[in-house]
């Protein structure tokens, strides 16, 4: 055999390898909770609230938390990333210093580790922000002051802003040039030039954006730790200034936090299975509404 | 040709354009007349489009681009302060080489620049998208389906789209860089012959690097070179009788 064919073999060896390894272990995650935790996963499991300290009952106030979670975070971080996104591509010539400041900055928010977004957003949000808005409104009792859905949104929401900033960004590349002059050479302001053809050129773009943040924050728990999550409650949260359940944080009060770990074992599968469909629907969600949009903007 | 005398649309005077260091345009002195048919020709990167860029100022996009000298329209300096340029693209309609219709509908694409001259009433839309297509020859093979998207047009539909949308904001002036480049010969006529339609209405400057083009569409022809304008005249001259060497040369088809 020669060297350049044993080249080529060992080449396509290691990549059926690390394909094996790679959908291997995809299925054996997967496979586990599955086959674990399937069988547990009931009208039940789903629509009940936890009793017996937390070793039996269901999820439900978890599910409805983390859905409320992330949708306020939605609310709050993608018009940000949005408007950031829109000032980076659209306002500013290459090399200015500002927009070179808020790119490291985007790049450095995107290495910091989450659990400093959890201490970050405790000492801004809620002791910061909380603080003053109580002082503010002349409240006696801590009603912002204190771990809250609405700050632990805005908390997953800084995390999340490099992801929605760099999608729409890409989204905003990809209008073409002539599009964005014909648009300005027929006498639109750059505004206008942005707000009709640009933007509407670019849903694809946010789209994808808000659901990566999604999917990557519904099973963030770090974050949320010290800025509204708890263990357990007696009612669904009523506001954004209430606390709140979380699968991924239940996940840890379950395996950790319960008198009687084997017991939970099965609630414990069930739940990281709920957790797992969650995040895989909203990405399947994703793919398909892209998928529907770009076949619409070609036909 | 008993013609009306001609009258100056636009003026320019030592117009010069920087590109950073780099000067793409040197001291170009020419008068366009009015509701003619006006040619820019010249080898690639010889300004030709530079020009034509400069005088709705689509230039300005560019980082780095500045402007020395005068370019008057209707006798009023473009380049000066006072001047709001989305008021001057206005009355400068521009046409590009490659069709850029939006990915809208075709009656919307029509209504764009209406629409943002606040004109809402459907009515008036209405009257304005079909009086442009009309204009732009495309209404016959479009009215069944204004309500299509723009994009499944052809491509020299897509084109004379993009003319109905640049005189549906009703410009005096209109810009085309190349508008038949990217086109077939038959699209390439219906546009020349919409071209010699449109100069009835409308002033009209054309970049192309099509000399029979030029010959047939334009009454007068500018030859630009590396950045100079080398000749301009009677585009009959031009081809025929041209005063310099090199747009001999070029005409002929010797370089270029």
């Amino acid at each position: 055999m020669s060297t350049k064919r044993l080249i080529g073999f060992f080449a396509v060896g290691t990549a059926t390898l690390a394909i094996i390894a790679v959908a291997g272990l995809v299925v054996s995650t997967m496979g586990t909770f599955l086959v674990q935790g399937l069988p547990h996963i009931s009208w039940q499991l789903l629509s009940e609230a936890p009793r017996n300290n937390n070793t039996e009952g269901g999820i439900f106030p978890a599910i409805y938390g983390t859905t409320l979670l992330v949708l306020v975070m939605s609310i709050l971080g993608v018009p940000i990333g949005t408007i950031t996104a829109i000032y980076l591509n659209e306002y500013t010539r290459t090399g200015a210093v500002l927009p070179r400041v808020i790119r490291f900055a985007v790049n450095t928010l995107a290495g910091v580790p989450s659990i400093v977004f959890g201490l970050f957003g405790l000492g801004f949000f809620v002791q910061f922000l909380g603080v003053g808005v109580d002082k503010a409104f002349g409240n006696t009792e801590a009603i912002w002051a204190k771990p809250a859905l609405l700050w632990a949104s805005a908390t997953l929401a800084a995390l999340t802003l490099p992801v929605v900033i760099v999608s729409v960004e890409e989204a905003l590349k990809n209008v073409p040039r002539e599009m964005r002059e014909s648009s300005l050479a027929l006498g639109a302001t750059r505004w206008q030039t942005i707000w009709k053809i640009v933007l509407p050129n670019s849903t694809t773009g946010i789209l994808t954006g808000s659901i990566l943040a999604i999917g990557r924050s519904a099973g963030e728990v770090a974050p949320i730790l010290f800025t509204g999550v708890v263990y357990s409650l007696p009612q669904l949260p009523d506001g954004v200034s209430s606390q709140f359940m979380h699968l991924g944080y239940h996940l840890f009060v379950l395996s950790t936090q319960s008198p009687d770990v084997d017991k939970t074992l099965p609630l414990q599968y069930a739940t990281t299975l709920v957790l797992l469909m969650l995040t895989f629907t909203l990405n399947f969600a994703a793919t398909f509404i892209r998928s529907r949009i770009r076949s619409k903007q070609l036909g | 040709m008993a013609k009306k005398t001609l009258d100056t649309k636009i003026q320019a005077t030592d117009l010069c354009v920087y590109y950073g260091a780099k000067q793409a345009l040197h001291r170009i002195t020419l008068d366009i007349y009015e509701q003619e048919v006006t040619a820019f020709i010249g080898p690639s990167g010889c300004g030709k489009s530079t020009f034509l860029r400069s005088i709705n100022r689509m230039n300005d996009l560019i980082a780095g681009a500045r402007v020395s000298g005068n370019l008057g329209i209707d006798g009023v300096n473009i380049y000066d302060n006072s001047i709001d340029v989305v008021e001057l693209r206005k009355r400068v309609g521009m046409v590009f080489q490659k069709s850029t219709p939006f990915p809208k509908s075709i009656y919307d694409n029509v209504a764009f620049g209406p629409r943002l001259n606040g004109i809402t009433d459907r009515t008036e839309l209405d009257r304005i998208v079909e009086e442009s297509l009309i204009n732009a020859a495309l209404f016959n093979e479009v009215k069944d389906r204004l309500d299509a998207s723009a994009m499944g047009l052809s491509g020299g539909q897509q084109q004379r789209l993009c003319i109905a949308r640049a005189v549906a904001v009703n410009p005096s002036i209109l810009l085309m860089d190349e508008p038949c480049s990217a086109l077939d010969p038959i699209s390439t006529a219906k546009v020349e012959e919409l071209i010699l339609e449109l100069k009835k209405q409308y002033t009209i400057v054309i970049v192309t690097h099509n000399m029979q083009q030029a010959a047939r569409v334009s009454e007068y022809t500018a030859f630009f070179y590396m950045g100079h304008l080398v000749e301009y005249d009677k585009t009959r001259k031009i081809f025929t009788n041209p005063g310099k060497k090199e747009t001999e040369d070029y005409v002929t088809g010797r370089f270029g």
